[in-house]
């Protein structure tokens, strides 16, 4: 039944020899991140910036030229048209003016309607006020600040301080370039995007918290062995368990992601590119960081308080 | 070493049994005739279609016109004493009113205090007193307004006979309304958009609109617009619609009409002032308009009458409607709508489920090639797990939602985790030269502190998750905790069985890892 012979095979790659390289991988991508940020900024959903959203579904493709001239009726300046799918049955109807409240959203819904009639499935309708969008976005924020800070205090408790900020490292990271990602390709952000981050963060400290165990533990074991040997016996002690681990959660994702349907798209996503993500950094930016440290010396005084002997 | 007592086997598979027990009615076709306690998992209005309305109540109206009436009993009580005063206003924070007599200021809040309870009076050091409610008053009105409010939603969107809707509040001054199945709302927003304030008010045939509008409106008359025209109506309503008991369609000369019945004070008022103006026109209000203002032909003692008016059947059919669920306290706006169609919603369950099958068989075949025999018994815990999930969720009457389902998938993938965790190790007890039964022991013991702590990491993200997400969020994060719980049982406990068992029973020579 047994297919796979490399999973039970022992390995004994030099990680750290492209600790550098990655290193500048790392930064570089970090710091397209934030240009991303700047530049092009996010583009929020409905969520989070307020607005209607309307999908639409005819048993015929639908002409968006003359969509788009019967929508000319609505007198809304934001409107944005988008076929979905690739049946060109399905369009989606988008509003995101600011300027636009609660009264004026709904008005514009049931206009929307009246002008298309009946000929037309909606599929789906959504109405966010400005004031619920913003606090869905402050919720949101909250969320994510809340669960950040509750992974690094749970880091912090558990490991000695070059560990914690080791993780903490990897997992800004990982939220950084992703989030980068997101901005750059002007995916979707919205509730369900920050979910996929908040996964994407449990995901990704978790990996690094099985290899640092590792690494822990054989400090304990091989007390002679030289570090950088340590932290590569350690890498590869488990590279097994992170490969099987990311494949089966990838294969899961992956069939999210194809089958799962449109609405889970840029979700799913996330997650997917999460885990490769979060893989990679818990070997190249949570271990290769560890390195930069004397680990034996910072075991052996593990009771002194790191913030009292500077000396 | 690992002992398989009775008592701790009869428990895990007990555990397994009701989990299971619990999951079974998920996969029931019949699903409406199981008992209460014994029901499937709630879907989500992202999964059966369906409408979501979130309500705020305008509460400002309510405290300016709270306020306005108490501007009206101020002047009265102003008049009564014979105080003069300047500057008499009232917004919906307070009434302000300025008395530049010493003595006159003092009788005045001592009189102004018995006006309502909660009140409270301010007396500035410029000789302007504020009246105004106190917060304790302001957030008891506040409540019993929300409360109101959810009372006559419920009663107005029961009439339209909606199946099972939801109606709660959320927050202070929010009401959630959750219409499973519901694909276009707009009839019920517009039903919910209006107060259905009624009343009826005396035409004040003294003076004109045209007389009003150039300033000789008596302080006892307004002026409101409506069925063609504009109307000099007394203040002071002659009975209001809080007496009405009954309000039904009906129809006169072919076309339809809304017939009306006020209760025993109501009938009695309304009968006496028809009987003191005949000839006198009534105008019926509703919202601050005019519905329609006829003459009184005679005294109608009955308590009860008919409303005419441009009214087709469907316009009749909705004021019959808000008359009887009666009036909203305040004023509701729609500040956030989802509606799904049943048709998405479908798509969304079968893509869903699709997905969820094609990452179990994929993650199910893949720890078969990787691990063989253990990747069998994997697969064997990947189900149990898959239906202690459903089970934990049904019983905890969970709402299942899209991104509930990616957090089961996700689970999947995920709870393959601690097996692979215990495995590797397994295998390199092996390595080290242990035993085969030490070394399946030491698998199991080694790999738990792991275990426990990289799941501990993604349960965080989910109480998080939990606590501040809203609707198909809160899904995804109640599955995704409750999934990474229950797979630590199944992969940490019911593996351990598993592997217990046959180590017991076959005694094999060496791990197949």
């Amino acid at each position: 039944m047994k297919i796979f012979n490399w999973v039970t095979k022992d390995t004994n790659f030099n990680f750290m020899k492209a600790a550098k390289p990655t290193f500048i991988v790392s930064t570089l991508l970090v710091i397209l991140s934030f240009v991303s940020f700047a530049v092009k900024g996010f583009n929020y959903g409905i969520d989070f910036s307020g607005g209607i959203l309307i999908e639409i579904e005819s048993p015929e493709a639908i002409d968006a030229e003359s969509l788009r001239k019967q929508l000319t009726e609505v007198k809304l300046d934001d409107l944005n048209i988008q076929s979905i799918g690739d049946s060109g049955q399905e369009f989606m109807i988008r509003a995101q003016a600011e300027s636009l409240d609660e009264k004026a959203q709904m008005a514009a819904v049931s206009e929307i309607k009246n002008v298309l009639g009946s000929d037309y499935e909606y599929k789906r309708v959504e109405l966010v006020g400005p004031q619920v969008g913003s606090e869905l976005k402050r919720a949101g924020l909250l969320a994510s600040v809340g669960a950040i800070l509750a992974i690094s205090l749970y880091i912090w408790i558990r490991f000695e301080w070059q560990f914690a900020l080791g993780a903490m490292i990897g997992l800004f990271h990982d939220l950084i370039i992703t989030a980068g990602l997101l901005s750059f390709f002007h995916l979707d952000f919205s509730l369900t995007t920050v979910a996929a981050l908040l996964t994407l963060a449990g995901y990704s400290v978790n990996d690094t918290v099985v290899t640092y165990d590792r690494i822990r533990e054989n400090l304990q074991k091989f007390r002679r062995m030289p570090q950088t040997d340590l932290l590569n016996k350690s890498i590869n002690d488990i590279l097994s368990r992170t490969i099987l681990t990311g494949l089966t959660t990838l294969l899961a994702a992956g069939a999210l992601f194809i089958w799962g349907g449109d609405a889970l798209r840029s979700f799913s996503f996330t997650i997917v590119w999460g885990i490769l993500i979060g893989t990679y950094s818990s070997i190249y930016v949570c271990g290769t960081f560890l390195n930069l440290f004397d680990l034996r010396a910072a075991q052996d005084d593990k009771n002194i308080n790191p913030f009292g002997n500077v000396d | 070493m690992y002992k398989l007592s009775t008592s701790r086997v009869f428990l895990i598979l007990a555990i397994c049994a009701v989990g299971i027990f619990f999951a079974v009615p998920n996969m029931l076709k019949d699903k409406d005739s199981l008992p209460k306690w014994w029901q499937p998992v709630n879907l989500g209005l992202d999964l059966q279609g369906g409408s979501n309305l979130l309500l705020q109540v305008k509460m400002d109206d309510v405290l300016k016109e709270r306020m306005s009436t108490i501007e009206d009993s101020v002047r009265q009580v102003l008049r009564d004493n014979r105080i003069r005063y300047k500057n008499l206003q009232a917004n919906s924070d307070g009434v302000t009113v300025e008395i530049e007599n010493a003595g006159s200021r003092a009788t005045a809040i001592s009189k102004f205090s018995k006006i309502d309870d909660g009140l409270e009076i301010v007396e500035d050091g410029n000789n302007v007193i504020t009246i105004k409610y106190s917060d304790f008053a302001i957030n008891q009105l506040k409540a019993k307004v929300v409360d109101q409010s959810i009372e006559i939603v419920r009663r107005r969107i029961d009439e339209l006979g909606t199946k099972e809707p939801v109606i709660q509040g959320q927050g202070r001054d929010r009401i959630v309304v959750q219409l499973p199945g519901l694909q276009n709302p707009e009839a019920v927003k517009v039903l919910l958009g209006k107060t259905a304030k009624m009343s009826f008010h005396m035409v004040d045939s003294r003076s004109t609109a045209a007389d009003a509008r150039r300033g000789m409106l008596s302080s006892s008359s307004r002026l409101v617009s409506g069925d063609g025209g504009t109307y000099v109506i007394s203040r002071k309503p002659v009975v209001g619609g809080e007496n009405l008991i009954d309000a039904q369609v009906a129809y006169q000369d072919g076309s339809p009409v809304v017939s009306f019945k006020f209760n025993t004070i109501g009938g009695k008022k309304f009968g006496e002032a028809t009987k003191n103006n005949v000839g006198e026109r009534l105008a019926i209000v509703l919202d601050n308009e005019v519905i329609s203002a006829p003459t009184i032909q005679s005294a109608i003692l009955g308590g009860s009458g008919v409303i005419t008016g441009n009214f087709d059947v469907k316009s009749a059919n909705d004021l019959a409607l808000l008359l009887r669920s009666g009036a909203l306290p305040a004023p509701l706006e729609v500040i956030e709508e989802r509606t799904v169609g049943a048709g998405l919603g479908a798509d969304s369950i079968k893509a869903g489920v699709f997905a969820s099958i094609i990452g179990l068989i994929c993650v199910v075949l893949f720890m078969l090639a990787a691990y063989g025999l253990f990747g069998l018994f994997t697969t064997i815990t990947v189900f149990i797990n898959l239906f202690l999930m459903l089970g934990v969720l049904s019983i905890m009457g969970a709402t299942l939602t899209l991104p509930g389902i990616a957090g089961v998938i996700l689970t999947i993938g995920m709870a393959v985790d601690a097996n692979v965790l215990i495995f590797e190790r397994m295998r390199e007890e092996v390595k080290n030269g242990r035993s085969t039964r030490d070394a399946a022991d030491a698998g199991f013991t080694e790999a738990w502190r792991t275990i426990l702590d990289s799941n501990l990491t993604t349960l965080v993200a989910g109480f998080v998750l939990f606590y501040f997400g809203t609707g198909p969020v809160r899904g995804f994060a109640v599955t995704l905790t409750v999934g990474v719980l229950t797979s630590m049982f199944t992969s940490v406990t019911v593996s351990r069985l598993i592997i217990t068992y046959w180590l017991n029973r076959f005694k094999p020579k060496k791990l197949p890892i």
